[in-house]
């Protein structure tokens, strides 16, 4: 009977020991959380894909409430999302401007010269380092898709010509395709900003066209046809430097021989698709 | 007893691909003629690229220096042929990109004559001057991964070499060119070995060979001059016995930890080419300017081992080889199991090319790949004791830093669970994969 009684009573005991422990713990050692920040965070998208800067959603909205970052800079959220956030808040929104993702590159497997044959397993990392894939062009897309599989959000497609298509309405330009690019390829890019070089190709004049029907030859037209400053030629490749010169103008791509550098009016490589419809 | 000092020749795991020499085994060593046009790659070692010493349109001569040693871990550049520096700039490199190189055109009516260069005596050189020759004569480790000799002789404070241990174990499928040069060159490579062993103070000579070669073996025994301390240990013909830890292992029964080098156990590995190099360049004044080159493989017409220039293309070696059989799909340059496929004949043969082995369709077809059973064989293959089918399935689901855990690093890519695997799981190529992921791994921020 008193074996009965005593196991109970320690048991009970050693609960109230614990329990008084608690709550002196509760009272003296409480730590008050934000109720805006898991309200924030639930406004948030939650796909942690960093493209914000921060390691994820959560941290994300921590310094939101802190005044430390403005909601726009969350480029995965929709506007209203973000309206609702800066509403919520209480601040500006800050919207910064639309980015896409933009492949330096459009030789795809209708315009890059093919020296060789690659027979491994699917994947562009996979071929660079089997003799750099097939392609005469080592500096150019691969066309093994690494890109498409990386995407969180769906929005890059390889294209019929081997090219990846991205979705300019799906692509939140956060940074998945730019890392997984072995080429390093993929940049984010303002989507209003039409004019676009497509070539990463270091060669200049024959050495490089030889290599793809679509490679820049350095011919520095469009240098020359642009408003002073804009372009310049740096490593036989045009870059455009938007605070040095402009406006552009869709006139610095009009004398361009193979079309390495275009005026976009929203995704990359629709007229290589319409000129494919035309010779059908 | 006997029987038990054999078995320890060898190391644990490894594979027994078919061996295929008999296609050149029996074939002396030729000299291929000159042709007209030669690329130097300006990086054809491991380490820092080197710096031109030349201008284009500049008459050279043959074995005249054309470039220095762009750093310490870099070896200088002779040029292969009298002629003219036509162009400085980018060629096609074996990694199927292009590289810095130096185009020379040969020229027709030179006799093409090594003039022997004024080389120091090198019993009288101290240790770093000869060090340096080393380097200044190009010489880099032959057996394919063209490291620069000379850094491996460039001891730090309190590390003492006691055995030079030259490989000639030639473990690789189809590869015969140092199994030629230990037959035809035996005074040479003796002498070589002499230097090397004086110069770093070791006690032993020991020549590693594996005993399908049992020629080579009595043809070395047969020349060891008097009073040189020098071994022949026939070795158990196993892939990779050229590895230069599973060397030691199976010579000396010691195991050189992971992330150590050979010298921590007091050994100095050196392929039988490097060292006959280095005999051709103390003792006869040629600096690094050609190699013997294997050329075998189904699609090749007249298979031969050859002494060939370095920076001659591909496509000459292979039209004076009768060029390629109908069918043929794939070149290879060094061994089947760790070469690379070239991917353009353009590509000049290398100091590292012992190699170039023609395919035809049949070994290269893709093969169908199947799940992975867990069956283990490559984990019984591997010679480094790694968990290939663990790390491939990681390197799919692109964990490559958790694989960084699982000792990735250590994968010298010998091949070994490919061939073992039944399932035609492409383990290497994954895991080569996730090396280059790694080492070109973009920081945040960058």
């Amino acid at each position: 009977m008193n074996n009965l009684l005593t196991a109970p009573a320690i048991m009970t005991g050693i609960g109230l020991f614990f329990g008084t422990v608690l709550a002196v713990a509760q009272r003296f050692l409480r730590v008050d959380e934000d109720p805006r920040i898991e309200a924030t965070n639930e406004l948030l998208p939650g796909t942690n894909c960093g493209a914000c800067g921060q390691p994820g959603c959560l941290p994300f909205a921590e310094k939101l409430v802190a005044g430390e970052v403005e909601p726009g800079q969350c480029t995965v959220s929709t506007d209203e999302a973000i309206e609702s956030i800066a509403e919520f808040l209480q601040v500006d929104a800050g919207r910064a401007e639309k980015l896409v993702a933009r492949l330096r590159c459009a030789g795809g497997s209708r315009q890059a010269h093919q020296i060789a044959e690659y027979r491994g397993f699917e994947g562009c990392r996979a071929a660079a380092v089997v003799s750099g894939g097939g392609k005469g062009c080592a500096w150019g897309c691969l066309g093994l898709a690494d890109c498409e599989r990386a995407c969180t959000f769906d929005a890059i497609h390889m294209n019929a010509n081997g090219l990846p298509q991205v979705d300019t309405e799906k692509c939140r330009a956060c940074p998945d395709c730019v890392a997984a690019c072995p080429k390093d390829l993929f940049e984010l890019v303002p989507l209003n900003q039409h004019l676009y070089v497509q070539c990463n190709i270091p060669l200049a004049g024959e050495a490089a066209t030889q290599l793809c029907a679509t490679a820049c030859d350095a011919c520095g037209r469009c240098a020359a046809d642009a408003a002073p400053g804009l372009i310049r030629m740096e490593g036989n490749l045009p870059v455009i430097d938007l605070a040095a010169g402009g406006p552009p103008a869709p006139e610095a791509v009009y004398r361009c021989p193979t079309n390495a550098i275009v005026w976009l009016d929203r995704e990359q490589f629709q007229d290589q698709e319409t000129r494919k419809a035309r010779n059908a | 007893m006997k029987s038990f000092r054999r078995l320890r020749r060898s190391f644990e795991h490894g594979v027994h691909p078919a061996h295929y020499k008999e296609q050149t085994e029996n074939l002396p060593t030729q000299r291929m003629p000159f042709g007209e046009h030669y690329v130097m790659p300006l990086g054809q070692h491991i380490g820092v690229p080197c710096v031109p010493d030349v201008d284009e349109g500049e008459p050279v001569r043959r074995g005249q220096l054309i470039a220095r040693p762009g750093g310490f871990v870099s070896a200088a550049l002779h040029s292969p042929v009298t002629g003219t520096v036509t162009r400085i700039g980018d060629f096609r490199g074996v990694d199927g990109g292009f590289t810095q190189a130096i185009g020379i055109e040969a020229d027709p009516f030179s006799t093409q004559e090594v003039d022997p260069e004024a080389v120091p005596d090198w019993q009288s050189l101290s240790l770093d001057a000869f060090i340096e020759a080393v380097q200044m004569a190009g010489i880099v480790g032959m057996g394919g991964a063209a490291f620069p000799s000379h850094v491996k002789l460039s001891l730090p404070e309190g590390v003492a070499i006691r055995h030079l241990l030259i490989n000639g174990a030639e473990c690789e499928p189809f590869l015969t060119n140092d199994h030629r040069l230990m037959l035809e060159r035996p005074a040479a490579l003796l002498e070589g070995a002499e230097i090397m062993r004086q110069k770093l103070g070791a006690v032993e000579t020991v020549i590693g060979i594996e005993a399908n070669k049992p020629d080579a073996i009595d043809t070395i025994r047969r020349h060891i001059p008097d009073g040189h301390p020098v071994r022949v240990v026939p070795l158990k013909v196993k892939y990779p016995q050229g590895a230069e830890k599973m060397m030691i292992r199976s010579v000396f029964g010691v195991e050189v930890p992971a992330g150590q080098l050979p010298r921590d156990v007091g050994v100095n590995v050196n392929n039988v080419g490097t060292i006959v190099a280095i005999a051709d360049y103390f003792l006869r004044g040629m600096p690094l300017i050609e190699r013997v080159v294997t050329v075998a493989g189904p699609g090749v017409t007249y298979p031969a081992n050859l002494v060939v220039p370095l920076g001659t293309p591909v496509r000459d070696v292979m039209e004076f080889c009768g060029g390629l059989r109908p069918g043929s799909r794939e070149i290879v340059m060094g061994g089947p199991m760790m070469g690379r496929p070239v991917a353009s004949l353009d590509v000049p043969v290398l100091k590292g090319c012992s190699g170039l082995l023609v395919f035809a369709e049949a070994p290269t077809t893709e093969r169908r790949e199947y799940p992975c059973i867990r069956c283990g064989r490559c984990l019984e293959a591997c010679p480094y004791f790694l968990n290939p089918s663990r790390l491939a399935r990681m390197s799919r689901a692109r964990m490559y830093d958790e694989m960084k855990d699982y000792h990735v690093q250590d994968c010298v890519e010998c091949g070994c669970c490919t061939f073992a695997c039944p399932s035609n799981i492409p383990i290497v190529q994954l895991i080569r994969t996730a090396k280059d992921d790694l080492a070109h791994r973009k920081e945040p921020g960058e």
